[in-house]
């Protein structure tokens, strides 16, 4: 390493080296965000642009014409809102609800515990998206149909969550809770100032997980909600989709503004995401 | 609730009480969102019940009827032709970004990552909006780049198979970006005193892949591969902007059947059935898939 000549000598071969998975990893990248890039171009174009051909990569004129008459038809305040009541109140709940319960599987031994972490594992092989018809009659004769509820409290359940907590709580060592038993703390209390202080990278990145979830969730909102000014956000972008005749010079600007929300949240918490050692069925 | 487990009478301690506690709700919540239209389901699929009024017991008609339903074949064969194309589609790509993701002659990781991680960030219903911009057989870009370069234009939207094609690569597009998270972890846990050592013994960049990489992220393959059919199977929010199933209803996958049967005709106890239908192939797949994983471990 100190000496000169093998140095100068191993240079074309370090150049090889790393152009080897550097040249397709970004060609790769390239073909990747393409698609990201001709979307997000074309909704600064005016409407006549859009159609007419020979299509250009860049808009001629760059306008936000087409985001003004999307904020303008379509109510973005509101399903904003809808969304993210529903978002930030499943997200608290499922982090909680999903603690708690990783922590009984992981910490404690009986036999019924055993049957519901089987129950849980089911729900990933046998999601409820395929029972809708009998699903909606539940969530009718529960009295949650057409209400923000309706989305939520069947929502709250997420295997992924449960196994999260489940992993992390079994790497935590016995002692810890032996010892604050003999200090005499009761079992609620050792689980909220002690484990789940622990367990926060988990919390963050289940929470970050749920959120995504529950703001581009679609067939819940759209099997219990039928007011339109229940909607969430992607239930009327698909409305917008529904008609015969999609007016792109809206959708597309309208698409785009219902991203940035999951933007601004990822570029805050992107660590926690790409750092975080997921090998659990982290998959709604 | 569920029930307080007090065999032989034995006082409930602490060590009962406080995972009872915690994870009542859960419990709950299972009973109420799983188990009962699971049961209700069953119950469903062998009356005519449509929404309103009694129930009425047919035995098995709805299965039968299934039987000779065209709509119902044709759903099921084009979702597992989805499934068999895309499934392996994901997968190869993840695993492939993965690995020069982890290379460490790679330069601009962290940026490349951020790039492929972005399609994970858009619903599935913008997915579709995306992919539906870019095919558009009239004003589509894609069209017109093949046109621009001579080949003409391709009925992506009025050709089934073709139309289908575009949902699969929409797809894998979409799911790469998490399985990917996956692999990275996992390739980073294969330990490197493996990899030191194959190099000393002369294998290449392949056999090290091959004999290394692969049985080291076995696990996570077999779960990738599992979530993915399973994600798959139950497809519906990308399809419906993408394309609506269409042209027509060639590509209306099995849940967006489901849903029309049960919802638009209202026919839920025929709805019920074709669930349970799914329900059982799901089951099928998974019990498929983690025999399938046994053996293959115990042969690693």
């Amino acid at each position: 390493m100190t000496s000169e000549k093998p140095r100068e000598a191993s240079r074309l071969t370090r150049i090889v080296r790393a152009s080897l998975p550097t040249v397709p990893l970004w060609v790769i990248a390239a073909l990747f965000v393409l698609p990201i890039l001709w979307f997000l171009l074309s909704s600064f174009k005016p409407g006549g642009e859009l159609f007419r051909f020979p299509l250009t990569f860049l808009p001629d004129t760059w306008t936000l014409d087409g985001y003004l008459r999307a904020w303008d038809r379509v109510d973005f305040s509101l399903y904003f809102r809808n969304t993210f009541v529903v978002a930030t109140v499943t997200t608290t709940l499922t982090v909680i609800v999903s603690a708690a319960t990783g922590y009984a599987l992981a910490k404690y031994k009986a036999w019924w515990l055993t049957a519901l972490f089987m129950c849980v594992l089911s729900t990933t092989m046998l999601p409820t998206e395929v029972i809708l018809s009998p699903t909606f009659v539940v969530i009718r004769d529960l009295g949650l149909y057409d209400t923000l509820a309706g989305i939520i409290v069947p929502s709250i359940l997420t295997a992924s969550g449960i196994f999260m907590f489940r992993q992390f709580f079994q790497t935590v060592p016995d002692e810890l809770i032996e010892a604050a038993r003999i200090d005499g703390a009761g079992e609620i209390g050792i689980f909220f100032r002690i484990m789940l202080p622990l367990a926060r990278p988990i919390v963050i990145t289940l929470a970050i997980f749920s959120f995504q979830w529950r703001w581009n969730d679609y067939i819940w909102p759209l099997l219990v909600l039928n007011d339109p000014d229940k909607f969430t956000l992607q239930v009327a972008l698909r409305s917008l989709l529904g008609a015969e005749n999609i007016d792109w010079t809206i959708l597309l600007p309208a698409s785009v503004i219902s991203i940035l929300p999951l933007l601004v949240i990822f570029l805050v918490a992107q660590r926690y995401i790409m750092s975080s050692d997921l090998n659990s069925g982290l998959k709604d | 609730m569920t029930t307080v487990p007090t065999r032989g009478g034995r006082r409930l301690g602490r060590y009962t009480l406080a995972p009872l506690l915690f994870t009542a709700v859960a419990a709950v919540l299972y009973g109420l969102f799983f188990v009962w239209p699971g049961a209700l389901g069953l119950f469903y699929s062998f009356t005519d019940y449509r929404g309103i009024g009694e129930p009425e017991f047919i035995g098995m008609e709805n299965y039968t009827d299934l039987f000779s339903d065209d709509d119902f074949w044709h759903s099921l064969t084009r979702t597992l032709l989805y499934v068999c194309a895309s499934v392996p589609l994901v997968y190869v790509s993840a695993l492939a970004i993965a690995v020069l993701l982890t290379s460490k002659y790679a330069k601009g990781r962290t940026a490349a990552k951020v790039v492929f991680f972005l399609p994970w960030l858009i619903s599935p219903i913008v997915i579709g909006v995306i992919w539906r911009w870019m095919f558009g057989e009239s004003f589509g870009a894609v069209n017109f780049l093949l046109d621009q370069l001579g080949a003409g234009a391709v009925p992506w939207s009025s050709n089934a198979d073709l139309s289908l094609a575009v949902v699969v690569v929409a797809s894998a597009w979409a799911g790469m970006a998490f399985n990917m998270l996956l692999f990275i972890a996992a390739i980073r846990n294969v330990p490197t005193s493996y990899y030191e050592a194959a190099s000393l013994d002369g294998a290449n960049a392949w056999q090290r892949f091959r004999n290394i990489t692969l049985p080291g992220i076995a696990p996570t393959s077999f779960m990738v591969i599992l979530l993915s059919t399973i994600g798959h199977m139950k497809e519906f929010a990308m399809v419906q902007a993408l394309n609506g199933g269409g042209p027509g209803t060639s590509n209306r996958l099995i849940v967006q059947y489901i849903y029309e049967t049960g919802f638009n005709r209202a026919n839920v106890g025929y709805a019920s059935a074709v669930s349970m239908v799914l329900m059982v192939l799901l089951l099928i797949i998974a019990f498929v898939q983690t025999r399938v994983e046994k053996r293959a471990n115990r042969d690693f």
